[in-house]
């Protein structure tokens, strides 16, 4: 562990290089780092706004994009029509601006790549699940993860080209595509592959409500609570 | 002084809440939900809540014992460390200091570590749960606190980020030194003042 790792004390200023549409709400923001900055899967960033008077507002985005040694990482943002950072990086931000950013940050909500994994995600909460997919493709070991993605419709899916394959398994709650087998509907434990692996950890992203939903399944299916770990984003009333 | 990010105005300062600590934002009737274990069921029938560790008189409550102490509560604002605030809210439940007086504090001892039903830890110097600081709360706007929230109860130490207001909390552990707890571990500061923004290693 590095000490910028465990201490992201300082804010620094990456370049966007590239923005990609991900959905009709959703960007991929990828940032050249201004010095190498080694990251765990599961991990975030802050990005912070500075107004000309000083105002700053800050939020943390999970980082989508595997470690590797390209220097670069990618952030995946929902846009929220009410949040001040996301509205402004849709809508404001081009490639070549700067943004300040630190991290990058968390050590809990991480896999390393080297046991048994059963990721499930709603909606964006894909994305930090997404960064350790493809950290395991990228050390072929694809078959250490499971990924079960849930989402509203078709077009609500991140990452669509790249996300299906043998670890996926993708479930709609509202609309499916035409002959799609599964009738849309909320995540039951018939959704998750079986058997799941001996000693295998749990990581559940999403919304507070699938959260909860999703532990639950996976301690349905045999998983102790203390194997489970959970990020949370989203208001609740 | 720090650079301002091409085109960005933010809402300004000017009609800033003056209770808003820096790099904050006001989330209005909103409470988010932020919790990286799995949100226990607890049971008040079975519920405890104990202060060990430096005291003369390690001291156990169950969930009537705690109810019967003199109740306390707090009007004010609370501060997440990913940058939410929630002002002019209200929690009632007992003082940590009738906690710690009953269970009779040593000389010696600096720290808490607060201790959670789930296994969560989150380490508070004395100084920050005494003096009328911090709050065992089961109460929310005059409701039971909900689970997702803590429920039934949770501490509340206000004056510092929220994640040290242990959810769930089954007790305080008192200490002669400081000992990182769950977040504390996991890269975030020992102290947490939002008004110092201490809210990761470092700050």
């Amino acid at each position: 562990m590095t000490e910028s790792e465990a201490s992201p004390s300082g804010w620094r200023t990456a370049t966007v290089i590239r923005i990609e549409q991900e959905t009709a709400r959703a960007k991929t923001f990828r940032l050249a780092l201004p010095h190498p900055s080694p990251h765990l899967a599961g991990q975030h960033y802050v990005v912070r706004l500075t107004a000309p008077d000083g105002y700053t507002a800050s939020r943390s985005y999970s980082i989508a994009s595997a470690p590797d040694d390209t220097n670069e990482v990618e952030i995946t943002v929902e846009r929220l029509d009410e949040g001040e950072v996301s509205t402004f990086l849709h809508d404001e931000v081009m490639v070549g601006d700067d943004l300040e950013i630190r991290g990058p940050i968390g050590l809990w909500f991480v896999w390393n790549g080297d046991a048994p994994a059963l990721l499930v995600g709603g909606g964006s909460g894909v994305v930090p699940l997404m960064a350790m997919l493809r950290l395991a493709r990228r050390g072929a070991r694809s078959d250490l993860v499971r990924l079960v993605v849930s989402v509203r419709t078709p077009d609500d899916l991140y990452y669509a080209d790249e996300i299906m394959g043998q670890e996926t398994t993708l479930l709609y709650t509202r609309a499916t595509p035409p002959a799609f087998p599964r009738p849309p509907g909320r995540l039951s434990i018939r959704d998750i592959p079986q058997p799941v692996a001996p000693g295998v950890r749990g990581y559940v992203c999403g919304s507070s409500g699938f959260a909860d939903a999703a532990s639950d399944v996976l301690m349905d299916l045999g998983i102790p609570a203390e194997r489970i770990r959970v990020e949370r984003f989203g208001p609740t009333g | 002084m720090a650079r301002f990010t091409r085109g960005f105005g933010g809402r300004g300062k000017a009609n800033r809440d003056p209770r808003l600590p820096p790099g904050q934002y006001d989330t209005g009737n909103k409470w988010p939900v932020l919790t990286a274990e799995v949100t226990p069921r607890l049971d008040t029938a079975s519920w405890t809540f104990a202060v060990e560790g430096l005291v003369d008189r390690p001291t156990s409550w169950t969930w009537d014992e705690i109810h019967a102490l003199p109740p306390s509560s707090f009007v004010g604002d609370i501060h997440c460390v990913t940058t939410w605030s929630k002002l002019g809210v209200t929690f009632s439940g007992v003082s940590v200091d009738t906690l710690l007086e009953a269970a009779g504090v040593q000389a010696n001892a600096t720290h808490v570590l607060a201790f959670s039903h789930t296994g969560y830890t989150t380490n508070l110097p004395l100084a920050d749960v005494t003096g009328g600081r911090a709050w065992v709360a089961w109460d929310y706007e005059g409701q039971p606190v909900p689970v997702e929230h803590g429920g039934p109860a949770r501490l509340l130490v206000p004056h510092l980020y929220f994640w040290k207001s242990a959810k769930w909390v089954a007790g305080l552990r008192v200490l002669d030194h400081d000992e990182p707890g769950f977040w504390e571990q996991n890269g975030y500061h020992d102290r947490g003042d939002p008004w110092l923004e201490q809210r990761y290693q470092g700050d």
